[in-house]
């Protein structure tokens, strides 16, 4: 005999489209604006606060360490590559490139490492984005 | 940038380990008990990668 399936069902649950909600678009947005906040405005304090300092931390640090930010460029793979995972940081990325910072050569190899903590912390924070949509959504708690 | 920062390649890699770790474990698990340990799971084979690189690197050099 057929059973109506239930709202607990795995497998109904992945196919169904999660609902559009005006929480579910604004934290991501938030989220990648200012790293950790998506998570903050959905009441997730600890989990923002822990977020917000390692993707910040992160992204100072790579400054500090002379670390070369992307600009848009249509041209080396390497170089798109980069400035996707910088464009990551969100508002970090924008008031870096507003203060000027991060546009001299590589010289030493710990400014490569800063240009990678740079786009690491961008990665990260797309991490945390993804994140802060699921807990919008409902899949995460 | 107002600051300039110096670090060896392992604290890098340390400070690096950290923070990756701490990101990955909040958003790959849903339970607190859960994050914690896949925290520490992330940065223990974050530095031990980090020390098997380093002898792979001195075996090659040799």
């Amino acid at each position: 005999m057929a059973t109506a399936p239930k709202s607990g069902d795995k497998k109904n649950d992945a196919a169904a489209p999660a609902a559009m909600t005006t929480i579910s678009v604004l934290a991501p947005a938030v989220g990648w604006l200012i790293p950790g906040a998506g998570h903050l405005m959905q009441k997730k304090w600890v989990r923002g606060i822990l977020l917000m300092v390692s993707v910040v931390t992160m992204f100072l640090l790579g400054l500090g360490m002379q670390g070369h930010i992307y600009k848009p460029n249509g041209g080396d793979i390497l170089d798109v590559l980069g400035f996707v995972g910088d464009l990551g940081a969100g508002g970090l990325y924008v008031f870096a490139r507003a203060q000027d910072w991060g546009i001299g050569m590589i010289s030493h190899a710990t400014a490569d490492y800063g240009t990678k903590f740079l786009i690491v912390a961008g990665l990260l924070n797309f991490l945390s984005v993804a994140d802060a949509y699921h807990i919008a959504i409902g899949k995460k708690q | 940038m107002p600051f300039t920062l110096t670090l060896s390649h392992f604290s890098a890699a340390i400070v690096f380990a950290f923070f990756a770790s701490i990101v990955f474990g909040i958003t790959q698990r849903s339970q607190a008990r859960d994050q914690v340990r896949y925290g520490l799971y992330c940065f223990a084979m974050f530095v031990g990668g980090v020390f098997v690189a380093g002898w792979a690197m001195w075996f090659l050099r040799r």
